[in-house]
């Protein structure tokens, strides 16, 4: 936390990083299913949850359940804790980076997927 | 003139709730950029902060709508094993296949982003409220999270702009 930040916070920081880091969490889950999809036939079959949306549909539930999970249970362990801004922005970018690369259609390749 | 019903749901997808989300961002954007002690008075706090907890809701709520009929109407519309339709007609095509195989593959899943991200920025807005003008570390790492968050909405639109242009679905 900044000294500039300290000295004016009013509310503890926990309920906040908990919304950062959820985002993170989610962005990440969407992203390590997305890869697992394309290079495992198997893991595609069982998140193929609707025929017509095809393996999207497994994808995004449990990417939105890990995210939503992930914030209620952060928010309730962080509700009136301080936790260090800085490792929080850290953590939540480097999720979100890792969920971005993770589903770009190039990276997938250098797991094997064809 | 009209639309077929598949044409009402892809345009009400595309271009009234993911343009909703991509315009609305100007807003949010600059009420966060702005949001100083120096620059606004305790009264202008107030009443930015109100309109930025609203704006930002607005466009995590209009996010998840773009996500969810995008991919639970449109798409399966888009994928259907049908000839004709859009994806088997892109991949028929060599010169075309690309907007499938990487086009939409990269969108489909970077658009789900956008709601994630908005979504969180919207929480931590509407929880500091009006304290948020004294939080300014916070206030900088949600402007970075909803440019993100309209980044990836960017991507998903244009693509789903060039894809509807190569092969519409009807």
């Amino acid at each position: 936390m900044s000294t500039r930040d300290m000295g004016a916070q009013t509310k503890p920081f926990g309920p906040a990083a908990a919304a950062l880091v959820a985002a993170g969490a989610g962005s990440f889950a969407l992203g390590v299913l997305t890869t697992l999809v394309e290079v495992n036939t198997s893991v595609k079959t069982a998140l193929t949850y609707s025929k017509e949306v095809g393996p999207l549909s497994g994808k995004v539930i449990w990417a939105s359940v890990v995210y939503f999970v992930t914030l209620g249970v952060l928010a309730a362990v962080l509700w009136r804790r301080n936790p260090p801004p800085q490792q929080i922005y850290w953590v939540t970018g480097i999720l979100v980076g890792l969920g971005l690369i993770l589903t770009f259609p190039l990276t997938w390749k250098l797991f094997g997927a064809e | 003139m009209s639309l077929t019903d598949r044409e009402t749901w892809a345009a009400l997808h595309g271009m009234i709730f993911g343009a909703l989300f991509l315009l609305a961002f100007a807003g949010g954007f600059a009420g966060l950029y702005s949001l100083r002690q120096a620059w606004v008075t305790p009264e202008g706090i107030v009443e930015r902060t109100r309109r930025l907890v609203a704006g930002t809701w607005a466009m995590s709520i209009v996010a998840w709508a773009t996500v969810i009929s995008g991919s639970w109407i449109v798409y399966p519309w888009y994928r259907s094993a049908d000839k004709t339709s859009p994806k088997s007609m892109l991949l028929a095509n060599p010169d075309l296949a690309q907007w499938h195989n990487f086009g939409m593959e990269w969108k489909e899943h970077i658009a789900w982003l956008a709601p994630i991200l908005a979504t969180s920025v919207a929480l931590v807005v509407t929880y500091y409220g009006a304290d948020l003008v004294k939080n300014q570390g916070v206030r900088r790492v949600l402007i970075v999270v909803l440019t993100t968050a309209f980044a990836c909405a960017a991507v998903a639109g244009l693509f789903g702009a060039f894809i509807t242009k190569a092969a519409p679905v009807h």
